[in-house]
Parts: C-alpha cells; sequence; structure tokens
C-alpha cells in the first residue's frame, strides 16, 4: 500500500475544497456588493 | 461587541480585514504544508500517512469551532437582538459545514491505511457525522426563514440546541473506547505528539482558521449588501 497515496489524497481534497470555498465566497461578495452599488446608482 | 452593532462600523473593519486574513492564511498553510509534507518525518508506527494530522486537525476544530461560533451567534440575536448575528450565523455555516466534511473526509482517508477500513460507527466519527448533518439542517432552515422574511429565531434556536453535540464530540473519546485515539493535544497536560512532528500543526491551525475567518466575512459582506440592496429597492417601490 503506497502510503504518499493517501497522503496526497487527503491534501487534494482539502486543497480543492478550501479553494473552492473561498471562491465561492468571494464570488457571491463581489456580485452582490456590484449589484448594490448598481442599485444605488439606479435608484 | 454592541460598538460593532452598526453594519457600517462592521463593514470599515472587515473591508480591509479580507484581505490581510486571506494573505495571512495562505502563507501560514504554505509554510505548514511545506513542514508538514517535505521537512517533519515519517512517524515510527504510522509511517507517512501521520501528514495527515496537519490537515485533519484543523478541520475538526474548525467544524467544531464554527458550530460553537453559532451558538454564540445565537445567544447574541435570542438575548440581545444583535443585528449582525443572523448575518454572522447564516456566514459561519457554509464554512462549518465544509470543515466537518473535511474532517470526515481526511478522517476516512487516514483511517483506510492506519484502521484497515475506511468508515466505523466508532462514538468520535458518528457525532462529527451527526454535527454534519446538523449544520445542512442549520443551512436549510435559516434559508427557510430568510424566504418568508422571518428573522432567524428558529435557526438560532436550533444553533443552540446543535450545540449540545459539541461536549458529545470532545469526550465521545472517553466514553466509548472503539477505534478513534484519545487526545492527544491537551491544555493541562500539554501534547503527547514529540516536538519534530507537532511544529507544523500550529501553522495550519491559524493558516485554515484566519481563511475561515475570512470567508465568514466575505459571507456577511455579500448579505449585507444583499440586504442594503433589498431595502433600497422597497424604499424605492414604496415612493
Amino acid at each position: 500500500m503506497n502510503q504518499w497515496a493517501f497522503v496526497f489524497a487527503a491534501y487534494g481534497v482539502v486543497g480543492l475544497a478550501t479553494l473552492g470555498l473561498v471562491s465561492w465566497a468571494w464570488l457571491s461578495m463581489r456580485g452582490a456588493e456590484a449589484d448594490a452599488e448598481a442599485a444605488k446608482r439606479r435608484l | 461587541m454592541h460598538g460593532y452593532a452598526n453594519p457600517a462600523r462592521f463593514l470599515k473593519i472587515a473591508r480591509p480585514a479580507t484581505g490581510w486574513l486571506l494573505g495571512i492564511g495562505v502563507l501560514l498553510l504554505l509554510a505548514g504544508f511545506y513542514g508538514g509534507l517535505a521537512v517533519t518525518p515519517p512517524d515510527y508506527l504510522q509511517g507517512e500517512t501521520v501528514r495527515i494530522l496537519y490537515i485533519h486537525v484543523p478541520a475538526a476544530w474548525l467544524g467544531m469551532a464554527g458550530w460553537a461560533s453559532i451558538a454564540a451567534a445565537s445567544i447574541s440575536q435570542l438575548v440581545w437582538r444583535h443585528p449582525l448575528a443572523v448575518v454572522a450565523g447564516r456566514a459561519i455555516a457554509p464554512a462549518g459545514a465544509t470543515f466537518a466534511a473535511l474532517c470526515l473526509a481526511t478522517g476516512s482517508i487516514w483511517g483506510r491505511p492506519t484502521w484497515g477500513t475506511w468508515w466505523e460507527w466508532d462514538g468520535r466519527l458518528t457525532s462529527m457525522l451527526i454535527l454534519f448533518f446538523l449544520y445542512l439542517g442549520y443551512i436549510a432552515l435559516a434559508a427557510a426563514e430568510r424566504e418568508r422574511g422571518g428573522e432567524g429565531r428558529m435557526a438560532a434556536l436550533f444553533g443552540l440546541v446543535g450545540a449540545v453535540n459539541l461536549p458529545i464530540i470532545h469526550y465521545s473519546v472517553l466514553w466509548w473506547r472503539t477505534l478513534h485515539q484519545g487526545q492527544s493535544i491537551s491544555i493541562s497536560e500539554g501534547s503527547s505528539i514529540a516536538p519534530e512532528l507537532l511544529w507544523p500543526l500550529p501553522l495550519t491551525m491559524f493558516g485554515f482558521t484566519a481563511i475561515f475567518a475570512a470567508v465568514v466575512l466575505m459571507r456577511m459582506r455579500a448579505e449585507l449588501a444583499r440586504q442594503k440592496m433589498e431595502a433600497r429597492l422597497r424604499r424605492s417601490a414604496a415612493e
């Protein structure tokens, strides 16, 4: 059993999930702030 | 705390803090990963798989700390009606759920070469799985209340009741001695992990915590921007 395969699998899962979480939070924040700014200018 | 009840004052601090927390978190994680993967020696019993420790322990800590924060926000909402408490609870839940899931996933990957199984209905594993389901329930309840225009009291009560699971997770390794090892690090008794294996752990602990905090701030900023826009639209429709 190659132990490094388990290590890289665990780090890969954590890396991808963390990157996904940060990207989702960043994009939703930018989107919401841009929409609020656009509404402020429009109204 | 009440000094920051004003969303404008909160945003004044949250905007610069988001970038700083992300930057510090990434730097600490890079240092911790380098130390954990390339510098520390393999364990005499577990071999190379011990390196999963540096991601599994922070994930477990953040899964539990996330729910403790939801419980604190719930108290703040129910007792003091802190205007940011509802926003904070909703922002913490997805990040906490992610780290609870990561704790289960990394534990399972670690368990296969160490215990010879991906999963066991052990006290620690089962109570952690329950925490993950509690997060899903909280997210669904908070979303439903938001949709109905509610104040989020049901979600706050759920957050408080769910906190009962936290001591169960913590003491599960003492109450049910099955597969999961006992506590390795304690405030009163120190650590049973060799120092040459232990040092990258604080780096990844603080690194993931900084990133968790940055995600929560970003989610809170998004929610506040949405609320601001909705209030503006309501005012405009009323005029």
